[in-house]
């Protein structure tokens, strides 16, 4: 088959695309392409990759200027003229060369109160919620996120405002607001109400486009928009 | 690498945004140039100047129609519609130019 023209990111913030060329193969992957390249072009490239079915979501990097994981990406689908560019993840900082340290992207999880609260221990009953219940449904519909980083990576809005929470993070947050079992629903609120909050989001929906679980963190938002809204209006914030 | 639709739709209504606040002095300029309305409306007769009143009601369409698209974002219960609020944002935008063009 046809040989792959492929650029991939070497360095750090400073640094620059070493060119590689790649056998073509039938329904071969983007972490393919990269584990070629590892394996038998350069042994130093840097990398992170781990389940390669979808699951884990460590393999997020840049294809063509698109946030993706590339296990999951055919290169028949996103190779322009036989060509990639494959680039670490944009809006966090580069460790080396595919690799960026999430520190800061799961750092602003806890900054939006990500963390679920309740009062029952081990010793008490399962809680019971009616599965089709309108808050349930909500809470279904946000909470399969496995934070790989792709829809930080897609916002804008991340890359203007640095401090912004991003959509991972406001998605994991309505997620518990809309858990009736949770009990910090107002220090949540208040938590992503701010500046860099809910409220900064500027509807884009590039998450909602690039989210590989087909997640929509712009609908997230705007439920944390009214929420906030509502909490003030009673007087509750 | 933003290229899909709710982003075309953001640029086009922040852009359409901007470029009415840099008409606004012009139409207060010309209210309060009203005393010669007649020479005003003589001079609007022009082709460029029919144009650009053209161009205006479709940056006021565009505007409006990404405005009510935010606002259905903002506060119907939407999951999978998105892309046809770009979409009707972009109808109402075209269906305003057209009509405003065939009554010029």
């Amino acid at each position: 088959m046809s040989a792959l023209a492929v650029e991939v990111w070497r360095g750090g913030a400073q640094g620059a695309f070493q060119s590689f060329e790649v056998p073509r193969h039938p329904s071969q992957t983007v972490l393919d392409v990269v584990t070629y390249i590892q394996r038998s072009l350069d042994a130093t490239l840097a990398y992170r990759f781990a389940c390669r079915v979808g699951m884990c979501g460590s393999c997020a990097m840049s294809v063509n200027g698109v946030p993706r994981w590339t296990c999951r990406t055919h290169v028949d689908k996103v190779a322009r003229e036989n060509k990639l560019v494959i680039g670490p993840l944009r809006n966090l900082p580069v460790i080396r060369d595919l690799v960026t340290d999430m520190r800061g992207f799961f750092d602003k999880w806890a900054r939006a109160k990500g963390s679920f609260a309740g009062t029952k221990t081990k010793r008490d009953d399962f809680a019971r919620v009616a599965p089709d219940s309108a808050d349930r449904r909500k809470v279904d519909a946000g909470i399969e996120c496995i934070g790989c980083g792709v829809c930080y990576s897609a916002c804008d809005v991340v890359a203007w405002n640095p401090d912004y929470l991003g959509p991972a993070a406001l998605n994991r947050a309505w997620t518990l607001v809309k858990d009736e079992r949770d009990v910090v629903k107002h220090e949540r609120l208040r938590a992503v109400a701010g500046d860099a909050g809910c409220h900064a989001c500027h509807t884009h929906m590039s998450c909602t486009e690039r989210c590989p679980m087909g997640l929509a963190p712009t609908a997230a938002i705007s439920g944390l928009k009214r929420a906030v809204l509502g909490s003030v209006l009673k007087g509750e914030l | 690498m933003n290229r899909h639709s709710s982003y075309w739709v953001f640029l086009v209504h922040r852009l359409s945004g901007i470029a009415l606040a840099l008409f606004l002095p012009v139409h207060f300029w010309a209210l309060g140039d009203a005393l010669q309305l007649d020479a005003l409306l003589a001079w609007t007769e022009q082709p460029l100047v029919k144009f650009s009143e053209w161009a205006l009601v479709v940056l006021l369409a565009a505007h409006l129609g990404a405005g009510l698209r935010v606002l259905a974002l903002e506060f119907l219960p939407w999951r999978d519609w998105q892309k046809g609020l770009a979409a009707a944002a972009a109808a109402l935008t075209l269906a305003a130019g057209l009509a405003f063009a065939l009554a010029l």
